[in-house]
């Protein structure tokens, strides 16, 4: 019977089909309530239950809000095109994320939040655990998400590393755990490791070190990130690059280190350091761009942007490592019935490849690589996720040439980059008190 | 004859509802529920109500808000200072210069039309204006006055200020050019014929004449720049805080009950020098 439900329907998610019974019982209880609800139940005993499933659950809108960086209209318009149901798109800096995840449950269907973030408002409890059971792919989620290890031999970063945040004991779990329990709470989808960028046609000599952020060669010309809890982070890498300060967990300082990190920030800011500070994504843009900051913190797809004006522009690997950080959707706990399994069969499709494939080629990382490769050429492939030299034009999703033949990624391949993350982005014990510190700085 | 008066008053009453509904829901009951919430407690992700004072306690013993306090006035004084003295001439030079009637609408308008352009563009074009390989600094390069480009134009209090300025100018303008046209020019000619000078026209006849205007234009200044956090943010590069930015801060890091306090705080304070303000001049009198 099922096979035949998937002749006459075409694309019939597979999930959705192994829940068929129980999800028809449900539907169909909410569909006698109808007014046309004759009619539907009368085509259901001749097609069966995906009949249903595929009609209506073109009527389910879910609402995804999360940063600008994966909350994209290509992607809702494909959803649209490949699963049938709508999905509304907002995009918001980090702390409205953050504070909209927290207090308010009732305006969002699906979380698209940071790792550190899901820290910080998991224990809101607006959030409900998603069963790994019904995820297609979980097998093929990179390690760092599941055991936090890249390969066997990889050492785990310092602060909150994904998988430390990644799992809960039950569906209603309040407490995070060290193993994979069978109950994530954000679906990893996205990540990256960063870095500072340089204007290498404005800079002489070499940049190798996170300490010449504070170099007072770029005196006026270097700017630091303003969202604190990033922002620190930055700090204590460039403050332990300087030999000033060892920290024990760079992701969780204790109060002295967060003193000492602020201290040497706000010596550097009163000697004239930094051109600005930047806060969302287009001002480290412009402030590169223009050439007001020749050194900064920033995030990839901000080189490329900058690149794509025409402006050289390079993610400088570091000799420290990278500061890491990784994005995850989670499900509102209002989430119930078809919702729920639309919410489900999305985060399948995420995984599925084209998405991962989409953001592969703007310089993230895909969740599940393999899939990805399936969406992407072989050169483009090479380039991004290999580190090979590419061997013509790499364009991004929207058509932009972004390289030309011959060039290699900055950092090299996904081992060599993700390898050599040295701290992923957190949020520290003493929250409240590098805020305060931060806020200091600030207005220093 | 009670009835009556009950009467008279229920109508009074009836009158007034309008407004007192539209300040009610809107004036009263927000800054009731922010007074509110400043004394409830927070964790770092949920706010729950409570009766305690530490929100107050950390704001008022804290030195950043002393510092940032210390800014906020700082670029609040200098502001004003400059869009009084360019509103003042301005407003002057149309009301007393320009003769023809059509000439100063004509003129006023004019001075309006960077109103049509929402402020924050007003403002970020500065930006590109005075940066360092900006158009500022490249003609002041080409004319030879400069052999480096100069860093304090762009993400300094100095751009701070310049566009508080530009931005807030014309609100000065208006209630100054306002009064100005209420002034019965045959009391200066009088006092021309009587022997005084321009400067004591102006001191003794213009400036006491224009003095509502002169306050209510202080009034919008002072409490617009109090107020701000985007202008600060943008150009001082995010370098310079304002008691504005500490409490879009507080925000965006969940601390409602905070900025909640700080919020008070900031109304109390601008609430203060507006009443000090009025010390000097009864504008209910001279309107």
């Amino acid at each position: 019977m099922k096979d035949k439900q998937v002749d006459v329907n075409g694309t019939i998610p597979s999930a959705l089909l192994n829940e068929g019974m129980t999800a028809h019982e449900r539907q169909r209880r909410r569909l006698l309530k109808g007014a046309s609800a004759s009619a539907v139940v009368a085509a259901s005993t001749v097609f069966g239950v995906p009949t249903i499933w595929a009609q209506n659950i073109k009527n389910v809108t879910l609402r995804q809000f999360g940063t600008g960086v994966s909350n994209l209209n290509d992607v809702a318009d494909k959803v649209k095109e490949d699963l049938g149901f709508t999905l509304e798109m907002t995009a918001l800096d980090s702390d409205s994320v953050a504070q909209r995840a927290a207090t308010q449950p009732n305006s969002f269907d699906i979380a698209d939040i940071e790792y550190w973030i899901c820290k910080k408002v998991w224990p809101a409890g607006n959030l409900q655990a998603m069963d790994t059971s019904k995820i297609d792919n979980y097998d093929k989620i990179v390690g760092i998400f599941k055991d936090g290890k890249l390969t066997p031999e990889s050492t785990i970063a310092q602060g909150t590393a994904p998988h430390t945040v990644g799992f809960v004991d039950g569906p209603d779990g309040k407490n995070f755990v060290d193993e994979e329990s069978g109950w994530m709470t954000l679906i990893p989808t996205i990540y990256n490791a960063d870095t500072l960028g340089i204007r290498p046609d404005l800079i002489d000599g070499e940049v190798t070190s996170w300490a010449q952020l504070l170099d007072p060669q770029f005196k006026g010309k270097a700017s630091i990130l303003d969202i604190a809890s990033i922002g620190i982070m930055d700090a204590a890498m460039v403050c332990e690059a300087m030999g000033e300060i060892s920290y024990g967990d760079k992701g969780n300082m204790t109060r002295e280190e967060i003193d000492k990190t602020m201290a040497i920030l706000t010596e550097a800011k009163k000697n004239g350091q930094f051109r600005a500070f930047w806060k969302s994504f287009d001002e480290s843009v412009n402030l590169m761009a223009s050439g007001e900051v020749v050194i900064q913190s920033m995030w990839s797809p901000a080189i490329t942007a900058v690149k794509a004006k025409g402006i050289p522009c390079v993610y400088q690997p570091l000799q420290e490592g990278y500061r890491s950080w990784g994005g995850g959707i989670g499900l509102s706990k209002n989430l119930s019935g078809l919702e729920l399994d639309a919410a489900y069969e999305y985060i399948n499709w995420y995984l599925s490849g084209w998405v991962g494939g989409y953001l592969m080629r703007q310089g993230y990382y895909s969740a599940v690589p393999e899939t990805s490769k399936n969406f992407m050429t072989a050169d483009e492939w090479g380039f991004w996720f290999e580190g090979k030299p590419s061997e013509g034009e790499i364009v991004n999703p929207q058509g932009v040439v972004m390289e030309q033949a011959g060039a290699v990624r900055d950092g090299g391949s996904f081992e060599q980059r993700m390898g050599s993350v040295a701290c992923w982005n957190a949020v520290m014990d003493e929250n409240q008190h590098m805020i305060r510190k931060w806020n200091e700085f600030i207005a220093a | 004859m009670i009835s009556e008066r009950l009467r008279l008053s229920g109508i009074s009453w009836l009158q007034l509802s309008p407004i007192l509904m539209i300040l009610g829901f809107f004036l009263v009951l927000p800054i009731l529920a922010i007074v509110t919430v400043s004394f409830w407690s927070s964790t770092e992700y949920s706010y729950f109500p409570d009766f305690q004072f530490e929100n107050y306690q950390y704001l008022l013993t804290s030195s950043v808000t002393w510092s940032v306090y210390l800014k906020t006035f700082m670029f609040t004084a200098i502001t004003w200072f400059c869009t009084l003295v360019i509103g003042f001439t301005v407003a002057y030079f149309l009301a007393f210069h320009v003769r023809s009637l059509y000439t100063q609408i004509g003129l006023f308008l004019l001075c309006t039309i960077p109103f049509w352009t929402s402020n924050i563009i007003r403002m970020i074009s500065w930006i590109p204006f005075l940066g360092r390989n900006g158009i500022a600094n490249s003609a002041l390069m080409d004319m030879g006055m400069i052999d480096q480009p100069l860093e304090w134009l762009l993400f300094s209090d100095f751009a701070v200020i310049l566009a508080f300025v530009h931005l807030f100018t014309l609100f000065m303008i208006v209630p100054i050019f306002n009064t100005m046209m209420r002034i019965d020019h045959s009391l200066v000619e009088a006092a021309r014929d009587a022997g005084a000078s321009g400067l004591q026209i102006l001191t003794n006849i213009i400036i006491p004449l224009s003095k509502p205007g002169i306050m209510i234009g202080s009034i919008f200044v002072v409490t617009l720049v109090m107020g701000d956090f985007i202008t600060v943010r943008f150009m001082s590069g995010g370098q310079s805080a304002s008691v504005g930015r500490l409490i879009s801060n507080e925000i965006g890091l969940l601390q409602y009950p905070a900025a909640s306090a700080s919020a008070v705080v900031l109304l109390a304070t601008v609430l203060l020098m507006i009443a000090i303000m009025l010390r000097f001049v009864d504008i209910r009198k001279e309107l």
